[in-house]
């Protein structure tokens, strides 16, 4: 079975951002994690995870329909 | 003093109208500096006076409604210091005057460049080499001459930090750096006045308001010790457009905190991308 969800890479993450970002195929059980490893995202640039609005981690299961958002550090005014 | 400063202003004030046809009491701009000189006390002064009989200063009008003349007594009574001023504190600076906030205590020990022309409103060509400072006083005073303003040369550190914001209602954090901010925020809560902290890289941002008890910057970049100083800005740059628009916010973040209104974004991060336009207000306790 294959669930989606939908990906937001931000800043200089975005180069990582896959060309399905908007309805893309995991498996279900998939880890935040386990989909940055996929993705190529090196874990030292990811600073903030959330999912569907709310502040999630590295080990959050992702399930069908969620939104992942991912922001590196961000620093500069 | 007070009740002849008051009759005066009875008497120079004109009945004006509101956009919507409603009427207001109006004192001029002219008026307020020569009625300070001629009574020997600050233009605040006599602006807080007309706002508390329910005259308003011309230049507040369109603040009004919004606020009540009350509410702009309350700003221009309020100190609010501004830490940083590139791309977010030159945008902090020109709202804050405008909006009315009595004094701003100006915090930062550097010089422009000609990269900052990109995003800082301050910098121009003129303005090459000098002092953020002194640029920003120059227009706060161009804008506002009844706003005191307190001008610190000097980067903040956590041996100065606790002196330079002190008896501040509100700080803002307009820094280019998330070890500073971590400083600051330390030091913010130490003096138990709340923070309001923007970020920027390339075209998103992220703001969040942090009381002295909230959990605060951790929650969005995780132990400060295993940070490098800088972030995306690094390779990305700030755009004017992503820094105007945080810095709006934190803007608007301080007039709610020192009203006591509205929503604020406590425990919450609103993010902002230009790029894809997306706004979203994430909630940071889980």
């Amino acid at each position: 079975m294959i669930v989606h969800v939908t990906l937001k890479l931000f800043a200089t993450l975005s180069r990582f951002t896959p060309d399905s970002a908007d309805r893309y195929p995991i498996a279900p059980g998939t880890t935040v994690k386990h989909l940055l490893e996929k993705l190529g995202v090196p874990e030292d640039d990811v600073r903030l995870i959330f999912i569907n609005g709310i502040k999630g981690n590295l080990t959050s299961t992702l399930t069908d329909g969620d939104r992942l958002g991912i922001f590196p550090p961000v620093g500069g005014g | 003093m007070k009740t002849q400063i008051i009759k005066k202003l009875k008497a120079i004030s004109r009945p004006k109208k509101y956009p919507d046809d409603t009427d207001y009491t109006s004192i001029s701009l002219e008026d307020i500096p020569r009625l300070a000189t001629s009574f020997k006390v600050d233009s605040r002064k006599i602006e807080i006076i007309a706002l508390e009989e329910g005259m308003v200063p011309e230049r507040y009008a369109r603040n009004m409604k919004t606020f009540s003349p009350e509410d702009q007594a309350s700003l221009l009574k309020s100190q609010v210091s501004i830490v940083g001023l590139g791309g977010l504190g030159g945008t902090v600076c020109e709202i804050l005057a405008r909006t009315g906030i009595g004094t701003l205590n100006l915090i930062d020990g550097d010089r422009f460049e000609a990269s900052n022309l990109n995003r800082q409103f301050l910098s121009t060509r003129e303005t090459m080499g000098k002092y953020k400072t002194e640029a920003a006083v120059k227009r706060i005073k161009e804008i506002n001459a009844s706003i005191t303003v307190r001008r610190h040369d000097e980067y903040l550190d956590d041996k100065n930090s606790d002196a330079l914001i002190r008896r501040s209602d509100v700080i803002v954090d307009c820094l280019d750096n998330i070890k500073t901010r971590f400083i600051l925020e330390n030091a913010s809560k130490k003096s138990g006045s709340p923070l309001v902290s923007a970020a920027v890289a390339g075209l998103s941002g992220h703001i969040t308001t942090i009381f002295p008890e909230d959990p605060g910057l951790k929650l969005i970049y995780g132990p400060p010790d295993d940070l490098k100083s800088k972030g995306a800005e690094a390779s990305l740059g700030c755009l004017p457009s992503a820094v105007s628009v945080l810095a709006a916010v934190e803007t608007a973040e301080v007039v709610k905190i020192i009203l006591n209104r509205g929503s604020l974004l406590r425990n919450k991060l609103l993010i902002i991308d230009l790029l894809d336009n997306i706004t979203e207000i994430l909630d940071l306790l889980p």
